[in-house]
């Protein structure tokens, strides 16, 4: 390799204009070789204008990338032998068997034929698709499709895998087993940049988080250091009687030293923790004694409006107008 | 270095050996492949290619034939359904272009585009392969045409060369007709813009012509507007190749009348080089950002 630290993704500067909407401002970040980072945003932050870019779909209107060390602008060909891409929507094709779907790619990849046709049987075998690999992928399940989707990514073992909010729309249960694939993918080296709209996924997958909003990066560092920004972990409190609720306020603010936030509606105080385990079970005592009924109790990470609202100062806007503007 | 394996993981094994070459023919036959296995998996998609153009050799042919008589040939009863099988040919080679335009269009439609642009694939490949499959596809309603047509009574009576010509005259039209299919499906980009294109342009257009009456029986602009159709020019070529009835013209009609196979080559070969350079860029367009 030629130098290092190296770095799977650089992105400089990236600027990119919809009309005189602005979807990127001057976007920089860096993926060391083998990490996994997440970029983390809200809808039309611009998270899937960075992937188009970085994944030769799109030209940014200024600032350069790199990607496995060649220019996405100029070595576009280079840089798609060498990444994958799995777009927001899935894009298998329903009109193939799932075999037909990674054999057509593995072609496309240039693996030949027999070469193609093995890789499709491993990989429908990788991801618990074996038995419905002859089925049409028009017939396959969400989750089906999007694990479907990944390993059509994966055909030609791409150095550099770009995921574009790979769970959106899925149920928990088939989030797990996404994740866990990727986990799989990730084990074996491959460097992986996903977007997201999940703190928790960002966090469960990412080695970094880049925090992006209205086309800027906003922050940038491991999940640990963004929730310590954001005042880490919360503890929080549901009482069933109302009126207990402002003792029960009173308890969990006792070893904390932040304001508890109190919500009549839904009879809950919420209060930011950094020792975690052991404050529930202090605070969990401590309502005991104090006879008050709780209807739930424990630990809850900060939301990604919540940390929207300490890293920018201002609510999650829904930026659909931007997002329309890219379509 | 015995540390190697721990520091640099299993990957050595399966490191990726890029083919650094292009190979645009082979690339654009896996796309043609595709396109192939889409259309024997929605037949309903293929009707236009199958059932409707026998529909309308057994319509016309039994419904409507023996109230046409055809120019030169007022005296035999089984002229119409010859003369038909030229329109009918001409007809459904411009329905071609409904074909491509439904693959394309399904394709901008459901992230096909953005997969396949994120390839390491020839320039042009996908472009390549649906127009390819499509000009296979054109083969099956040509074929089905062609055995209808011998069931009803027709038959190519020219020479052997000219029924060849007469087939190699229907592919290069298609050919030019899957070019305004790409064009159309970039501008227009969604199936259901296609279908509707398709009921307000092209299938008037292959009426107001000589598919299915001899173009001296319209009246006024409508006349005028068939004889200059290339849409008749492709079935009075296909006629007169054929050596079918209806190819006898008046003295005074226009010129495409009297050099229809001239004129057809003119307006394929006219099409292709003004649509095509047209589709790529509109193409181009719509798949870019």
């Amino acid at each position: 390799m030629t130098s290092s630290p190296t770095y799977a993704i650089e992105a400089k500067g990236l600027v990119k204009r919809f009309g005189d909407k602005t979807a990127l401002h001057g976007v920089d970040f860096a993926v060391p070789a083998g990490t996994v980072t997440a970029v983390l945003g809200p809808n039309g932050a611009g998270k899937t204008t960075a992937v188009r870019i970085l994944t030769t779909l799109s030209s940014a209107d200024a600032g350069t990338a790199k990607v496995a060390g060649f220019d996405v602008a100029s070595q576009g060909t280079q840089v798609r032998r060498r990444i994958g891409l799995t777009a927001q929507e899935a894009t298998v094709d329903g009109l193939l068997t799932g075999r037909e779907n990674l054999q057509m790619l593995g072609e496309l990849h240039h693996l030949g034929k027999a070469e193609a046709s093995k890789r499709a049987d491993q990989l429908l075998e990788d991801f618990s698709l074996s038995d419905s690999g002859d089925r049409l992928a028009r017939d396959y399940s969400g989750g089906m499709r999007r694990r479907l989707d990944l390993a059509a990514t994966i055909v030609a073992r791409p150095e550099v895998l770009f995921l574009d909010e790979p769970t959106t729309g899925l149920d928990p249960r088939a989030r797990a087993e996404l994740w866990d694939v990727l986990d799989q993918l990730v084990g074996r080296g491959t460097t992986l940049m996903l977007t997201t709209q999940y703190l928790e996924e960002a966090e469960r997958l990412a080695d970094d988080i880049v925090v992006i909003d209205h086309g800027r990066v906003i922050a940038q560092g491991d999940s640990r250091e963004l929730k310590r920004r954001v005042g880490g972990d919360q503890l929080q409190v549901v009482v069933r009687e109302a009126a207990q609720l402002e003792h029960a306020a009173k308890i969990l603010g006792r070893g904390a030293n932040a304001e508890v936030q109190v919500d009549e509606g839904s009879r809950s105080a919420t209060v930011p923790t950094r020792s975690g385990v052991a404050a529930l079970a202090a605070v969990s005592v401590a309502l005991a004694d104090a006879g008050i009924e709780v209807d739930d109790l424990g630990m809850r990470q900060p939301t990604l409006d919540e940390v929207f609202l300490t890293l920018t100062g201002s609510p999650v806007e829904n930026a659909e107008e931007l997002q329309e503007a890219t379509r | 270095m015995s540390a190697t394996s721990i520091a640099e993981p299993a990957t050595t094994d399966m490191e990726p050996s890029h083919d650094e070459r292009s190979r645009p023919v082979h690339d654009t036959w896996v796309i043609a492949k595709r396109g192939l296995k889409h259309m024997r998996r929605q037949p309903e998609a293929l009707a236009d290619a199958t059932f409707q153009p026998i529909m309308f050799v057994l319509l016309f042919a039994y419904v409507f034939g023996g109230a046409i008589a055809i120019p030169g040939a007022e005296d035999d009863p089984g002229a119409y359904r010859e003369f038909l099988m030229g329109g009918i040919f001409a007809q459904t080679l411009s329905f071609g272009v409904f074909g491509v335009a439904m693959a394309l269009a399904a394709d901008f439609n459901n992230g096909a585009m953005d997969r396949f642009r994120s390839l390491p694939i020839a320039r042009g490949s996908v472009l390549a392969g649906h127009s390819l499959a499509n000009l296979i596809r054109a083969a099956i309603p040509i074929v089905l045409m062609s055995l209808t047509g011998l069931i009803v009574g027709w038959q190519p009576r020219g020479s052997f060369f000219d029924t060849i010509a007469a087939y190699a005259l229907m592919l290069a039209f298609t050919f030019a007709m899957i070019w305004i299919g790409v064009l159309l499906a970039s501008l227009v980009r969604t199936p259901e813009a296609v279908q509707g294109v398709a009921f307000v342009a092209i299938f008037p257009l292959t009426f107001v012509a000589s598919t299915f009456v001899p173009t001296s029986t319209l009246p006024g602009i409508l006349k005028t507007i068939a004889e200059w159709n290339p849409i008749s020019s492709v079935a009075n070529a296909l006629r007169e190749l054929f050596n079918n009835p209806g190819t006898v013209v008046p003295a005074d009609a226009p010129w495409p009348l009297h050099h229809s196979i001239a004129y057809t080559l003119i307006w394929t070969v006219l099409i292709i080089v003004i649509t095509a350079p047209l589709a790529i860029r509109a193409y181009q367009r719509s798949i870019g950002d």
